[in-house]
């Protein structure tokens, strides 16, 4: 393990302290130093395999992954489920079993159901587990590259006022977000569709708005959410347009929020349905740092999961 | 066959009886009872069960157990099922008809009946389908079920979610005198919920069964059951809504009775953040309002009868994600400590009440001619040790299935002896 970290696996941001997370994000700090060398390898995890195990699909998470594995000299391997015997109806726990018999240091699931991390974990005794997103409940590296990013334009985290907005409902970003933010002295409010915003919230101290206007009006950070066409088919919003018109970050709306407000999404973004393409594209926008710094944050995991020597052995 | 049960605390509410008294059982019925060996008599028993600083009860009635046979025996069979129900105490079962085949013909009523006389520890009273494969289509020959010897109706697993089917049931029904037992759940809001909709569920990211689901055919049903004038019983009732709406029913005079399992009283859907799959049954755990609401209901008796929901199932199926697995988890052998861990030693029933409500009151209100200690009843006897705590190990269940949230906890209240129709069918050894 590397210096100061105790835990076998990463599985949700709700269990982890300030300074676990504080740590994570400085030791991201040095590991972002790799990606703007010439040659981008460090021996840090030589003779260490990390699988990829993802039972959905993914762009960014997932190549984030492999690169952050490959620049720290792991021997990365990808299994997407529909081309392994899942297909054939293989249980979670069987594959579990089977990987584990192949020693493997480093296991980053993703997975529909809510948990799957968990049972994986228990099941591989041996092997760390990180949670890449399971179901609606966490992602917690997601989370924090988004503190990462935060803390890097603003220089600090507490007291910052962040509005996230969309479908907060089936959201393992808003749901990790919202417990790394708070837990980081960070007021956060949400605005969506009332028939996406989960009961409760304000009991987690949350601020909840029916309307994006007074959400985002003195935020620090506005953070959107990808709105799925899959919850128009189950009756949550009548259609894209109307969600667009109302929960839409368009540049009008940009108007009225800070001058140094930072947007941040997830992605992949709807352009045009969430996010008007001017601001996402646009000099707020910090959407694509954000995928810059998932890198350095993966790697930061790798490193104090499974490393043990200092990242700058080179 | 003679046994004398000597010196117990004989705790019988149908017969309003709480005193040290002995017990003569002869055979297979309560011949005699009186205090300090009036009740002997002659020639002397073959057995004494010595019942010195113990509660002597009649045996538990447990109005909703899946026993899984026919279809499932790799879950639990008539054998193992009825084993587990001794072990908790219960000497009759009421068996629900969702087995493969469904119970809702004349020939698989008569088969439960046949391997339950054949292999079974206690009685066994089979619940028939309302509807022809609890498709929710047809009514089933209910007639037909109630003369094989189904006491009660029930589509359970699923609601009757066509009202004007469930109209038609309860009228039909009516004319045999015999419970539809509904399962109440709007199948449209409860869509692929796993877990009650609530502050748990929002933080795990579960999907959310709110608690409306289930009181939202109650309600219809109560309006239902006042048109009919039949009798309606909701299982395993797990929330404050439901319960207010049938508190109001029995105000009005109609006849609506209800039951509760024991894991609807001892816990909540906090328990879900475990992701353990024996926290997830249908319905789901709930938060404390309902908790509590549940337990006011059985002091005031809106809560007639403790039923299990016994629902066995086989590890490999359990032991999945969360959303995955199936709803369910076994009860018998945990039912009456549970009852008297949380209900007695915290204060919500005396012991009396948790007595009723475990055999009294739920023969009565299924009119099944057991639940009490009478000079001629069924001798149906379940002899306990309030005294000693005991801790729960799944391992040593008598059930085929092992899914229960409550392995590793102590619990007071053993179970010493079962007897059913004056045979000891459980006893505990030492």
């Amino acid at each position: 393990m590397g210096v100061g970290w105790k835990r076998k696996d990463l599985l949700g941001i709700q269990d982890l302290t300030v300074d676990e997370i504080t740590l994570i994000l400085d030791t991201a700090v040095s590991m972002k130093e790799i990606a703007s060398r010439d040659i981008k390898k460090v021996p840090t995890l030589r003779g260490k395999t990390v699988i990829n195990l993802f039972y959905e699909p993914s762009t960014r998470t997932r190549t984030s992954f492999e690169i952050a594995g490959k620049w720290m000299s792991a021997d990365v391997i990808n299994i997407s489920t529909s081309s392994s015997s899942v297909s054939k109806g293989e249980s979670l726990k069987d594959t579990g079993l089977t990987l584990q018999a192949m020693h493997p240091d480093v296991v980053v699931i993703r997975h529909s159901a809510v948990g799957a991390p968990h049972l994986l974990a228990g099941i591989l005794q041996r092997t760390s587990v990180i949670n890449a997103g399971d179901g609606a409940h966490e992602h917690p590296t997601q989370a924090l590259l988004d503190l990462f990013t935060i803390r890097e334009g603003r220089g600090t985290l507490s007291g910052l006022k962040a509005a996230i907005v969309g479908d907060i409902l089936h959201s393992r970003v808003a749901r990790s977000n919202i417990f790394a933010m708070q837990k980081m002295g960070m007021q956060v409010r949400v605005s969506g569709p009332a028939t996406m915003l989960p009961r409760y919230l304000d009991r987690l101290g949350v601020e909840v708005f029916g309307r994006i206007e007074p959400a985002i009006a003195d935020a620090d950070i506005i953070m959107m959410l990808r709105v799925q066409l899959e919850r128009q088919a189950a009756g949550l919003f009548p259609t894209l347009r109307e969600y667009s018109k109302l929960f839409g970050l368009n540049l009008d709306r940009l108007k009225s929020a800070r001058r140094d407000v930072l947007i941040m999404h997830p992605g992949p973004i709807n352009r045009g349905v969430e996010i008007a393409p001017e601001v996402a594209d646009g000099p707020y926008s910090l959407i694509l740092n954000q995928v810059e710094n998932g890198l350095a944050i993966r790697m930061a995991l790798l490193y104090l999961l499974a490393g043990g020597q200092a990242a700058n052995n080179n | 066959m003679r046994i004398l049960i000597e010196g117990g605390r004989v705790i019988d509410p149908a017969n309003n009886v709480d005193d040290v008294l002995d017990v003569l059982i002869e055979d297979g019925r309560i011949a005699a009872l009186g205090p300090g060996g009036a009740a002997r008599g002659t020639p002397p028993p073959d057995r004494v069960l010595d019942a010195h600083g113990k509660v002597v009860c009649p045996g538990f009635v447990d109005l909703h157990v899946h026993l899984r046979e026919p279809g499932r025996e790799d879950m639990e069979t008539i054998a193992t099922g009825t084993r587990a129900a001794a072990r908790g105490g219960f000497t009759s079962v009421c068996a629900m008809p969702n087995t493969n085949p469904v119970n809702d013909n004349q020939s698989v009523t008569e088969f439960v009946l046949d391997r339950a006389k054949r292999e079974g520890a206690v009685n066994v009273y089979p619940v028939g389908a309302i509807t022809k494969g609890q498709k929710g289509e047809e009514l089933a020959e209910i007639g037909e079920l109630v003369g094989a010897g189904c006491v009660a109706v029930s589509d359970d697993g699923k609601p009757v979610m066509n009202a004007e089917i469930m109209r038609r049931a309860l009228e039909y029904a009516g004319m045999f005198g015999i419970p539809v037992i509904q399962h109440a759940e709007d199948l449209n809001m409860t869509g692929k919920g796993s877990m009650h909709e609530g502050l748990v569920s929002t933080e795990l990211g579960i999907r959310g069964i709110p608690a409306a689901s289930e009181a939202i055919i109650v309600a219809r049903d109560i309006l239902l059951a006042e048109l009919t004038r039949s009798h309606y019983h909701v299982a395993h009732v797990s929330t404050e809504e439901s319960i207010r709406l049938i508190r109001e029913a029995k105000a009005k005079g109609l006849h609506v009775t209800c039951e509760v399992t024991p894991h609807h009283f001892a816990i909540t859907d906090e328990a879900v953040k475990s992701f353990s799959t024996n926290t997830k049954m249908s319905p789901p755990l709930r938060s404390t309002r309902h908790v509590e609401a549940v337990k006011a209901a059985l002091k005031d008796g809106t809560i007639d009868a403790i039923a299990t929901d016994h629902a066995p199932h086989t590890i490999q199926e359990k032991e999945v994600e969360f959303d995955s697995a199936p709803n369910g988890i076994i009860g018998l052998e945990t039912a009456f400590a549970l009852g008297m861990t949380v209900l007695v030693e915290g204060e919500v029933l005396t012991l009396n009440q948790l007595i009723a409500r475990f055999s009294s009151e739920p023969a009565r209100i299924f009119n099944l001619p057991k639940g009490m200690l009478s000079v001629g009843a069924d001798a149906d006897v379940t002899i306990v040790d309030l005294t000693r705590e005991w801790v729960v190990d799944a391992r040593t269940f008598a059930s085929k299935s092992r899914n229960t949230p409550f392995d590793g906890w102590k619990l007071r209240g053993e179970v010493l002896a079962t007897i059913v129709g004056g045979k000891v069918v459980w006893e505990l050894e030492g």
